[in-house]
């Protein structure tokens, strides 16, 4: 049969090609909607670049990246890990790395996987859609690192290293979870105000200007509160608030932020994400063998790769590392498939909505309107729990045993698929920090409230923390952590903490 | 739409500014670990990188995040005998903590963070240290030492290059290769036409003057100069001529000697050697140690071992003399001596110190260095030593240490004069 693409495990240029547009193909069968590709073929070196610049293909210069690069590159050269197949980045045309050192069933696989995959998803997901750029991220990507080449120049090294060190340290601190709404324009304040205007005409009633004035004393003494409203995104408020910054140093605060507003969606959707790009491989390579264009030998070396990352070892295992994303997600989506296609008496009860529909069109749906946590609460199934043998362990720092909570059975599910859900759940994995008070008409010192859930304190870092946050500030700064509605612990900085 | 690029020949070293910057940020971490390994390694040894660990807190970077404790409910997979109300004994603190969770990943564990420097950035914090100009930074640093040298003639080159004898000469060459058919020619022509003109037929005479100024205006076609005339000097660069040398390390090992002096009388040997290195291909190193009686021994004994009671410096210069006289001829080693002691020495003894380096020594060595690392006042040997530096200027250098950075002073003229030949 000389229908395969190749029989052969050398790539060469010519075969990537030829493998990518057959997966395009594919791809456009089942629907996926893409942002062209730029596929870009690079040695293990590179790798470990990309690697130390978390994956960005430019960035602006900074010693954690150092940092990073030498602890890649020992890890590499002492053979404790090998290097990621793939990076793929979230901008239009999506650029996708692929390594020279993959053979051609690896590129296939990675160009299923990268640039149709996870492509799709970037493109898709309401996440992505709300707050990544895809089309200029690499021009202010540019624009970062020249700025703060100039900044250097002109302010000296230590200085900005001083300043990014801080806004690193408040980076997960530094994203809008809302959408802030668009500044409106003088016209549309004008509508604005002559709408209210007539509902208080139409309201008037001249009764109200016979009732006596009420004393207002009381209001007069009160401090004039700012922020109105507590704030959470702490770089956004330094940004535009703290009083001794100089407009460079918010433009740098401003570059932090952004690029962490970049992320947020990435961090948020790692299950989907990966499991999204996993199924995709797996049902566009498996597509192409029905198809005769790929022979057994190219699927046993695929199937080697592909059950190797969506494999799950259990808590008792050595090799054990938390739940593998790959494998939940990519689990999840083949479980809504079937669900889909083949339900069961029980499916038909969890899942009416799904069961036995499209599974194209659900899977789509399931891929566009969620986050991890929500994707999890609304479609992990018993069949699901029961295939990984989930169960949950309740630990109460005060006692002395650990406690099985629930475990895969009928009183369990719910139990598990919430507990599970809310562990990606950013709002629950980050502490809950918010700027709450600043003392303008005082010492211009600024308060941070930490409300405490389940009791979890904060960790040891939390003081360099405020440092860093002194510096940006300029002025002191507060750290209090509540449990409900009393104060547990409030720390100072410059000053020493106090326990309560 | 996709496009497929080849970025395998863009840089690899995309890194390497952020790397330096983190180098920058723990260059005190880093400046400790190469005195470590100055001081653990032979003098020897020097020429190549070093593993540099630091401890993970100092480079952690702060986040804001949940410690451990509170009360919190995680899934696992793999359940195999669990039901739900089932109770687990706590391990002992300090062991897997709360169950491997993936909530405790950041820094916590006590591992240092360790890294590779090359051997360039290795040798750079040690100069630095001593406070090396930088000049005789890259002179030490420098893998080989080599000389341009006229190797003939090539048809590529620089302009400053061009030879233009060579060149003229191959010009004229061609010149008379490329007319010499066109010479023949006129020549037979213009005999033609003296014929012609004898015998007077104006038709044959126009048709040869019209064929004898084509023939001349192709004659001055030819061009005066081309391309494939000029010749360029060529320069190679050959390995600088190298040679044996020997490397004397004395020191007072008296009880008056403590570690620290010797760890600097240490680095002091190790320059030298790292400069002799440069220079010559092979060195052998003597170790002579001293206190009343003088001995050669091993590296290892020479910097580590302890020895008590007084000093005769004059026992270790004999020895010295000895055993150039044994092994080292002065016609074909190069020798190098360096000497480290804190002052001390027998009352009588250093006029015969200065004497044996006056006659015997010096004449036959090509450079001797003596420091004296004390911080008190000078004694008998340095006076004695003083005016042997006046006798000989070029081979002899002294001075007083208290410090790494005063030790390179020593070394100035020799460095200078290394400078000096490199530039004839």
């Amino acid at each position: 049969m000389s229908q395969y693409i190749s029989t052969d495990s050398d790539w060469t240029f010519e075969l990537l090609q030829e493998y990518d547009s057959e997966i395009a193909r594919v791809a456009t069968h089942y629907g996926l909607d893409t942002y062209p590709n730029q596929i870009e073929v690079i040695s293990a070196e590179q790798m470990m670049d990309a690697y130390s610049s978390v994956g960005m293909p430019i960035g602006y210069h900074h010693w954690s990246y150092g940092k990073q690069f030498l602890a890649t590159q020992k890890s590499y050269q002492r053979g404790q890990m090998g290097l990621a197949y793939e990076i793929v980045i979230n901008s239009n045309p999506c650029i996708a790395y692929l390594m020279e050192e993959n053979t051609l069933p690896m590129q296939a696989l990675v160009i299923a996987h990268a640039c149709y995959g996870h492509n799709s998803f970037f493109k898709n997901n309401y996440l992505f859609r709300t707050w990544t750029d895809a089309s200029s991220i690499i021009d202010y990507l540019v624009f970062a690192k020249n700025y703060l080449r100039k900044c250097e120049e002109r302010h000296g090294q230590d200085e900005v290293e001083a300043l990014l060190d801080a806004c690193h340290a408040l980076q997960n601190y530094g994203v809008d979870r809302y959408r802030r709404p668009k500044p409106i324009s003088a016209a549309e304040e004008r509508m604005r105000q002559q709408e209210r205007e007539e509902i208080r005409q139409q309201q008037l009633n001249d009764l109200w200007r016979t009732l006596p004035t009420r004393k207002q004393e009381a209001s007069t003494k009160k401090q004039r509160q700012f922020p109105s409203e507590p704030q959470e995104n702490l770089l956004y408020f330094i940004e535009k608030n703290a009083p001794l910054l100089q407009p460079w140093q918010r433009e740098v605060v401003r570059i932090v932020r952004k690029i962490s507003q970049y992320f947020y969606p990435q961090r948020q959707t790692q299950v989907m994400n990966e499991g999204w790009a996993t199924f995709w491989h797996y049902t566009l390579l498996n597509h192409l063998y029905d198809e005769g264009k790929v022979n057994d030998g190219f699927m046993m070396e695929f199937l080697t790769s592909h059950t190797s990352v969506v494999y799950q070892p259990g808590f008792d295992s050595p090799y054990f590392n938390g739940i593998n994303p790959y494998a939940l997600g990519f689990n999840m989506f083949q479980d809504i498939r079937r669900i889909c296609e083949h339900p069961t008496d029980e499916d038909r009860e969890w899942f009416p909505d799904i069961a036995g529909k499209d599974w194209l069109e659900t899977l789509h749906f399931a891929m566009r309107d969620f986050k991890d946590e929500s994707f999890i609460q609304q479609y992990l199934s018993p069949h699901l729990m029961r295939e990984f043998h989930l169960f949950s362990i309740y630990d109460d720092d005060t006692a002395d045993h650990y406690k099985v909570d629930a475990i895969h059975n009928e009183s369990g599910f719910r139990r598990l698929r919430e507990t599970l859900s809310r562990q990606y759940d950013l709002s629950v994995r980050e502490p809950n920090i918010q700027i709450t008070h600043v003392d303008i008409e005082g010492d211009r010192s600024i308060t941070l409230r930490h409300t405490q859930q389940d009791g979890m304190p904060l960790s040891g870092d939390t003081f360099e923390v405020l440092k860093h946050i002194h510096l940006l500030w300029g002025f002191d700064v507060h750290l209090e952590s509540w449990d409900g509605d009393h104060m547990i612990k409030r720390m100072s900085c410059p000053s020493i903490s106090v326990d309560l | 739409m996709s496009y497929i690029i080849d970025r395998r020949l863009n840089g690899k070293n995309k890194s390497m500014v952020n790397r330096q910057r983190f180098l920058r940020r723990y260059r005190n971490h880093i400046k400790e670990a190469v005195q470590d390994a100055v001081n653990r390694r032979s003098i020897t040894d020097m020429d190549r990188g070093e593993q540099i660990s630091i401890p993970t807190r100092n480079t952690h970077e702060p986040r804001i995040s949940h410690g451990p404790g509170g009360k919190q409910t995680r899934v696992y997979p793999g359940n195999k005998q669990f039901n739900p109300g089932d109770e687990l004994e706590k391990p002992q603190q300090g062991g897997g903590g709360q169950g491997n969770g993936q909530a405790s990943n950041q820094g916590e564990g006590e591992e240092d963070f360790t890294f590779a420097i090359t051997r360039d950035e290795f040798l750079n914090y040690l100069f630095d240290d001593l406070a090396l100009p930088n000049m005789v930074k890259q002179t030490l640093a420098r893998t080989k030492n080599f000389k341009t040298r006229r190797a003939g003639f090539v048809s590529e080159g620089t302009p400053n290059n061009l030879s233009v004898i060579k060149s003229m000469r191959n010009a004229h060459a061609r010149r008379i290769g490329m007319g010499a058919g066109k010479r023949r020619k006129l020549k037979q022509l213009q005999a033609e036409l003296e014929d012609a003109q004898h015998s007077g037929d104006p038709a044959l005479i126009q048709r040869l003057e019209a064929d004898i100024a084509d023939v001349e205006r192709r004659l001055k076609t030819i061009p005066f100069l081309d391309d494939i005339d000029l010749r360029y000097r060529n320069q190679v660069k050959v390995p600088m001529p190298t040679s044996k040398a020997v490397m004397f390390c004395l020191m007072d090992v008296s009880g008056s000697m403590t570690q620290d002096v010797k760890d600097l009388a240490k680095r002091f040997y190790l320059l030298l050697y790292l400069f002799l290195e440069r220079n010559y291909e092979q060195i052998e190193i003597v170790f002579i140690r001293h206190h009343t009686s003088a001995k050669e021994v091993d590296e290892q004994e020479f910097f580590y071992s302890r020895e008590t009671g007084g000093t005769i410096v004059s026992s270790a210069l004999r020895l010295m003399q000895d055993i150039i006289e044994a092994r080292y001829d002065e016609n074909e080693w190069n020798i190098y001596a360096a000497q480290a002691s804190d002052g001390d020495n027998w009352d009588d003894d250093s006029p015969l110190c200065a004497k044996l380096l006056h006659e015997h020594l010096l004449p036959a060595v090509q450079y001797f260095t003596y420091i004296e690392i004390t911080p008190n006042d000078h004694q008998a040997l340095w006076e004695a030593y003083k005016n042997v530096g006046k006798a000989f200027p070029a081979q002899f250098a002294m001075a007083q240490i208290r410090g790494a950075e005063d030790i390179y002073p020593v070394f100035r003229e020799l460095f200078a004069k290394d400078q000096y030949q490199e530039a004839i």
